[in-house]
């Protein structure tokens, strides 16, 4: 009977790449049909749902096929799942709906700047390979506590990881449930908060039946959507105006093209000097410091993160480990290096359609987005014609010509409204959300995953009820991942307004609470259980206080920690005036929204609070150096242990009884 | 069994190929880019980026994609060489 299974695990092995080709061959034949059905007539609106639908009911299929009831099959997927394969679903798990959607738009409205981003979410993936994500897989953790438990001396290290772990993956999907919503509700005008929901169904249906086992091979049906929605609209647009389908050589030629715009709007008045923020001019939107600290806690960040570190607990060896990293980051660089394709192809559509053009003449695809309140001219939603010339006349001195200060556009709709502005059929445009939602979904499936089972393994299982059997051990489990995915929905459908800054935060956070002691408890045998809990307790808490501080208590980071305005990159002058702030009636104000005049804008040596890794993460490593040195040398036993992490060769050091 | 000297040696070159990745990495991610002023007055001829610009957006992407891969062999060849590689 073993025998048996195991011959028809080899056969499904064999046969991934012709079932995945299969699968990624019906998606092109779909969207050709859908196309079809445009031209024959069938309403925008239906070819939407087609989309979703069709697209979700293949990730449920997948998800109840895959189900399981193996422990080792529901935290690992058994650990067989090839390299390649892994790469695949990485790129899913990582790519969210801030990378697909907001990504293109942030380069779009920072230029040069923006690419902090793109470089900082891409270069992290070396030091998860030679760093920390081999050395974990042949530990054999189930989960990121796990090795903390294992290598620092029990329970209390394990609690606190699972502390930093809840705390930056939490953030982190409840901004991916929102992504699906905003998705949802605007393709397929579904109200917001029934969109967040339904979104919440598709996600509870890949990864609770079939945990880890179902959400790998699902998120590799996920990538193969994103990656084909996202370069679909670009190459096309890429070919219509140059003529080469290859849009990441051709938008040199735009970003020229962009260039010379800019200094013809400023020669001619449509654009002022104080507006306008030329594409390729670096760190005039974030200071040098504040550009490579994001660079870096990005990087930093990636490498700590437990939903990215837990996908290489699955490959077959720990060969394969490193070799799946290598090709998470091929498929992640295939979206990432277009990414400012989109961005340079929209600003030079913008600069050279809409600005400069008189108001009567804007094409009629801007007001679908201005009605949504993402475009505004003249400091109104373009919503019509109409509604646009009456704004522009009521601004004194306005000629009636779009300039470039008039015109406001939301980061999100560069990617989404790309589509429309090349004037391509609309199942483009359905294809692109189909992308977006594949996106989002892949990404929210990992981290609750990720959350549910910290709580279940880490939690119940190793901490409250060691005894527990294995059937309970998964109900256990898939109970807490439905609770904290209604909870992490029902906090998206309120719309918090911090939510994409929250995805920044959760980097910094995980930088700060995990990195050091990762790294430590590999690297340097000398490490102590107490100096690695000090260390974790000290960056994590040093991380949040700032974040914290600077966004909730603005008032009291000036009053007693000595923190000052940040200040603007362009002129260097102070964002705000605090003794004038601080004389304010709220300036002692706590948990402020955005619109308090301190919060956010003040710190320490002009750091931003996205970049507090920076100030959390060497701390914790002074502190596990010192505290390790004052204490005892960790046993002969541990350190063996750890030579044991070092060797590829032989058995996991840590052996789950099935 | 593998012998301490044996480990040693093994953790000794693994060492050593660490901290080279990391210069590379470090290089590209950070180095090059404080010269993104200096670079960009370079424009790559027939597709028109400026360098710095391009070194950022795609140049030192690809830059860690190939050392990944390089790297995932080079170990590959460490383990092996120390009889420390799994079984193929």
């Amino acid at each position: 009977m073993a025998t048996q299974t195991a011959a028809g695990a080899d056969a499904f092995y064999k046969q991934l790449g012709r079932m995945y080709g299969t699968y990624a061959g019906g998606f092109v034949a779909f969207i050709v049909l859908l196309a079809i059905l445009e031209q024959m007539g069938v309403p925008n609106k239906v070819l939407g749902y087609l989309f979703v639908f069709f697209t979700l009911a293949v990730y449920a299929v997948i998800g109840v096929m895959t189900r399981t009831a193996q422990l080792s099959e529901y935290y690992v997927a058994g650990r067989r799942v090839p390299a390649f394969y892994n790469g695949m679903a990485t790129g899913a798990d990582w790519m969210s709906a801030a990378s697909f959607v907001g990504m293109a738009g942030t380069l779009f409205l920072l230029g040069y700047d923006g690419i902090a981003w793109v470089l900082g979410w891409t270069g992290g993936f070396v030091l998860v390979s030679i760093l920390i994500g081999p050395y974990l897989r042949k530990f054999g953790a189930y989960t990121v506590p796990d090795f903390m438990a294992f290598r620092f001396g029990g329970n209390f290290a394990r609690f606190i990881a699972v502390i930093v772990l809840v705390c930056c993956s939490f953030t982190y999907v409840t901004a991916q449930i929102y992504g699906t919503g905003l998705i949802a509700s605007r393709f397929l005008g579904m109200q917001f908060e029934v969109a967040v929901f339904a979104g919440l169904v598709g996600i509870l249906l890949c990864a609770m039946l079939g945990g880890m086992r179902a959400v790998t091979w699902t998120q590799i049906a996920q990538y193969i959507v994103l990656i084909i929605a996202y370069l679909t609209p670009i190459v096309i647009l890429s070919t219509q105006h140059y003529g080469i389908p290859i849009p990441e050589l051709t938008y040199g030629t735009a970003i020229a093209e962009i260039t010379a715009r800019e200094n013809q709007m400023l020669a001619n008045g449509l654009a002022t000097a104080a507006t306008l923020k030329p594409h390729i001019q670096p760190f005039i939107n974030y200071s040098p410091l504040n550009f490579f600290a994001i660079i870096f806690c990005m990087m930093v960040g990636t490498a700590s993160l437990p939903h990215i570190l837990m996908r290489y607990f699955t490959t077959p060896s720990v060969r394969e480990a490193r070799q799946s990293v290598a090709w998470s980051l091929l498929f992640i660089f295939l979206l990432y290096f277009s990414a400012p394709a989109y961005a340079a192809f929209s600003k030079l559509e913008v600069y050279t359609n809409i600005i400069g053009a008189n108001v009567t003449s804007l094409k009629p695809w801007l007001f679908q987005w201005g009605q949504l309140g993402l475009i505004q001219i003249c400091g109104k939603n373009a919503s019509s014609i109409a509604d646009v010339v009456a704004a522009c006349k009521a601004i004194a001195g306005h000629t009636g010509v779009v300039r470039l200060q008039d015109f406001v556009i939301n980061t999100d709709v560069i990617v989404l409204s790309t589509p429309e502005i090349a004037g391509l059929p609309y199942v483009i445009s359905g294809l692109v959300a189909a992308g977006g939602l594949a996106a989002a979904l892949s990404t929210a499936d990992g981290l609750l995953l990720a959350i549910a089972n910290a709580l279940s393994h880490d939690i119940y299982y190793k901490m409250l009820d060691p005894n527990a059997p294995t059937i309970r051990r998964l109900t256990v489990a898939r109970v807490l991942l439905f609770f904290v995915a209604v909870a992490s929905a029902a906090l998206a459908a309120t719309k918090p307004g911090d939510i994409l800054a929250m995805v920044g935060w959760a980097f910094s956070l995980a930088m700060a609470g995990n990195f050091p002691a990762l790294v430590m408890g590999v690297w340097w045998k000398r490490t102590t259980a107490t100096g690695a809990i000090c260390g974790m307790l000290a960056g994590f808490g040093l991380c949040l206080f700032y974040l914290v501080c600077t966004r909730y208590f603005p008032g009291y980071g000036v009053k007693y920690f000595g923190m000052s305005s940040l200040l603007s990159p362009l002129t260097g002058a102070p964002l705000v005036d605090i003794a004038k702030a601080m004389a304010l009636p709220n300036a002692m104000e706590t948990w402020p929204t955005l619109a308090h005049p301190m919060a956010n804008k003040i710190g320490w040596f002009d750091l931003n609070n996205i970049a507090c890794g920076l100030l959390g993460m060497p701390l914790g490593f002074l502190v596990i150096y010192v505290v390790s040195l004052m204490g005892k040398e960790p046993s002969k036993e541990m350190q063996a242990y750890v030579d044991e992490i070092r060797k590829p060769r032989g058995k996991t050091v840590l052996e789950e009884k099935a | 069994m593998a012998s301490q000297s044996n480990t040693d040696a093994h953790w000794r070159k693994t060492t050593r190929l660490m901290f080279m990745h990391l210069g590379v990495w470090f290089f590209f991610g950070y180095v090059i880019h404080m010269f993104v002023k200096p670079l960009n007055t370079i424009v790559i001829p027939v597709l028109g980026f400026p360098l710095g610009f391009y070194m950022a957006a795609q140049g030192s992407l690809i830059v860690f994609v190939v050392m990944l891969f390089m790297f995932a062999k080079q170990q590959d060849k460490i383990d092996r060489e120390f009889g420390m590689a799994e079984d193929d």
